[in-house]
């Protein structure tokens, strides 16, 4: 499984210098996603899978597409269909689909070869999830109230101010 | 099975975040410099996990848990910035806003 984890490693490293070098913010949005999930497997490769499963869902998902919304929200002026068959023409695609296209060869791989597909120790989510809550429960309390302090702050600067902006 | 060294974990969670810095330090766009943010952010949480595995431990995923949610919250609260600049200057440039009075 040492292939699988620098082959997963190049393709984070390469999709990255990519999306910082795109003119298109929704082209390095296209990268990065594909950087995230070549993340996730090499979490899965260290034996982390709670973790590859929480970086697929919450980063490549939810932040990411909270990325697309705002650059949707920003653009409201232009013609917006021209706009969108500009920005996604099929050799936009090339390059990010090639690199999944390798992620899931190496996924298929590791599925097929069978055996333990992690080279660390496998750190289980019960593992984790008896840690989270036990030692660090004051930890959990303090994210929770970080997030509620994001979540205010997001509403009250995201609010449009009536004769300022 | 012979495990993967932890310098190699080491230095790709370090090549990403330079490259997130680089983005950082090279782009003037609002959006692109959040997304160099994120990256660099991510790498810090690799560094954490690779420890982790290291040692057998849950603790580096843990701390992975804590950095998703401060992700969550800064890219919730800076891309209303985002917004809320781009509303007031039309555009997405860091140099256009480069004076502090409201």
């Amino acid at each position: 499984m040492a292939t699988t984890f620098y082959t997963a490693a190049a393709i984070a490293i390469v999709a990255t210098a990519l999306a910082i070098s795109r003119k298109q913010a929704v082209h390095a949005l296209l990268y990065l996603i594909v950087s995230l999930l070549a993340v996730a497997l090499i979490f899965f490769v260290l034996g982390a899978p709670f973790v590859a499963a929480l970086e697929v869902i919450i980063y490549a998902g939810a932040i990411m597409v909270l990325f697309v919304f705002v650059l949707m929200l920003l653009n409201l002026g232009a013609p917006s269909i021209e706009q969108a068959r500009r920005w996604l023409a099929p050799r936009t695609w090339i390059g990010p689909l090639v690199l999944t296209a390798l992620l899931l060869g190496e996924l298929l791989y590791a599925l097929a070869s069978g055996g333990p597909a992690t080279t660390g120790p496998l750190v289980d989510p019960r593992q984790v999830g008896l840690a989270l809550f036990g030692r660090y429960a004051i930890g959990v309390e303090l994210a929770s109230m970080l997030l509620l302090a994001g979540l205010i702050g997001a509403y009250h600067l995201g609010r449009r101010q009536p004769g300022r902006g | 099975m012979a495990g993967i060294p932890v310098a190699h974990g080491l230095i790709v969670a370090g090549l990403l975040f330079s490259l997130g810095l680089l983005g950082v330090l090279v782009r003037r766009d609002l959006i692109f410099i959040l997304l160099s943010i994120e990256v660099m952010v991510n790498a810090a949480g690799l560094a954490f996990v690779v420890a982790g595995s290291r040692w057998g431990q849950a603790d580096g995923q843990v701390i992975f848990l804590f950095i998703l949610a401060m992700a969550a919250a800064e890219v919730a609260v800076g891309l209303a910035l985002v917004i809320q600049l781009y509303h007031r200057l039309g555009t997405l440039d860091a140099d256009a806003a480069s004076t502090l009075r409201g």
